[in-house]
C-alpha cells in the first residue's frame, strides 16, 4: 500500500498543477506556503477540497487550514487521525 | 500628422501556431489546446510556475503578451485593451462540471474574462489601464476607436490591444502593440487586414 506521505504529494502536485515537480521534490517537513512551496490562497482552498473529497474529512472553519495545512507530515498526521475513508 | 500612432508590433496564435509580425516563432503538430500550450511553453523557457495553474485563456493571454513585451519592453503604463466573442465561457463550463461534485476554487478565480488582464499585469508589473471587451465579431473599429482614446489622452505611452478568443478548444489570438514607434498606421483599416489576413476561419 502507497505511504500516505507520498499518496498526499502526488495528489497535491495534481490537484494545484504543480507540473515540472516530482514527490521527491517536497520535503516531510518542507512548509507548503510562504517560503517552501509557495502556495497561495487559493491553494488552500484546493487543499480544503482535496481533505473532503479523498478523505471525508469537512473543514467547518476555514481557519483549521492554517494549522494543518502546514507541511505534509503535519497534513498526514491530521488526515490519519480525522480520515473517515 | 501629429497625433499619427503606429502598429508597432503584432502577434497571431491560432491551429498550433504562433505567428509575430508574420514570421512563424512556433509551430507545434497537433492543435489540440493543451498539448499546445505546454509545447509553447516550454519553447519560449518561460520559467513561469504559475502559467500552469492558469485556464486557458490566461495561458494564451500569457504566451502572446510574453512574445510581445520580451521585444519590446512594457512599462508601467502599458495599458491593455482585449476583446473576444466567447468571455471566459470555456472555463465557465468546467466550472460549472465541477459543481457535480466538488467545486473547484481554482477554477472559479478564472470565471470572468478580465482576470487575463490581471495575470499580465501581474507577470509585467503593469499598473496601467485596461479593458475587456465582448463582442460578437472582431470589432476594429472599438479597438481602434477605445486604444486611441487612451493614447491621445495620454493614460498610456502604448497599448497592447487585440482579439483572445477561445471556445470549444478552438483559439484565435491577435494582439498588437500600438504606439508612436513607427510601423504599420494604426487605423480600422489595418487592424481587419492584419487579422483578417491567412485567418479563413474565425472562430467568431
Amino acid at each position: 500500500m502507497k505511504n500516505l506521505h507520498t499518496e498526499l504529494k502526488e495528489s497535491i502536485i495534481e490537484q494545484l498543477n504543480l507540473e515540472d515537480m516530482e514527490p521527491a521534490d517536497i520535503g516531510n517537513e518542507e512548509p507548503l506556503f510562504g517560503d517552501g512551496l509557495g502556495l497561495d490562497s487559493i491553494d488552500a482552498l484546493e487543499l480544503i477540497v482535496l481533505l473532503e473529497k479523498d478523505y471525508g474529512i469537512k473543514l467547518t472553519d476555514p481557519t483549521q487550514g492554517k494549522e494543518i495545512f502546514v507541511s505534509i507530515d503535519r497534513m498526514a498526521t491530521y488526515i490519519e487521525e480525522n480520515r473517515t475513508k | 500628422m501629429p497625433n499619427q500612432f503606429y502598429i508597432q508590433d503584432w502577434i497571431k496564435i491560432k491551429n498550433g501556431a504562433i505567428f509575430n509580425s508574420e514570421e512563424s516563432v512556433f509551430a507545434f503538430s497537433e492543435d489540440e489546446l493543451n498539448p499546445f500550450l505546454k509545447a509553447a511553453y516550454d519553447n519560449l523557457k518561460l520559467e513561469y510556475p504559475k502559467f500552469h495553474k492558469m485556464d486557458g485563456l490566461s495561458k494564451l493571454g500569457i504566451l502572446a503578451s510574453e512574445i510581445i513585451f520580451r521585444k519590446n519592453k512594457a512599462t508601467k503604463d502599458t495599458a491593455l485593451v482585449f476583446s473576444n466573442n466567447a468571455s471566459s465561457l470555456e472555463t465557465d463550463r468546467q466550472f460549472q462540471d465541477s459543481t457535480k461534485t466538488f467545486a473547484s476554487p481554482s477554477l472559479f478565480v478564472y470565471t470572468l474574462p478580465n482576470i487575463v488582464l490581471g495575470e499580465i499585469s501581474i507577470k509585467f508589473k503593469l499598473q496601467s489601464e485596461n479593458a475587456f471587451f465582448i463582442s460578437e465579431n472582431f470589432n476594429a473599429e472599438l479597438l481602434q476607436s477605445y486604444t486611441e482614446s487612451l493614447l491621445l489622452s495620454e493614460k498610456a505611452p502604448e497599448v497592447l490591444c487585440g482579439w483572445l478568443d477561445l471556445q470549444n478548444g478552438e483559439y484565435d489570438v491577435f494582439l498588437c502593440l500600438v504606439s508612436k514607434e513607427k510601423n504599420i498606421p494604426f487605423s480600422e483599416e489595418n487592424l481587419k487586414k492584419i487579422y483578417c489576413a491567412e485567418n479563413e476561419k474565425p472562430t467568431h
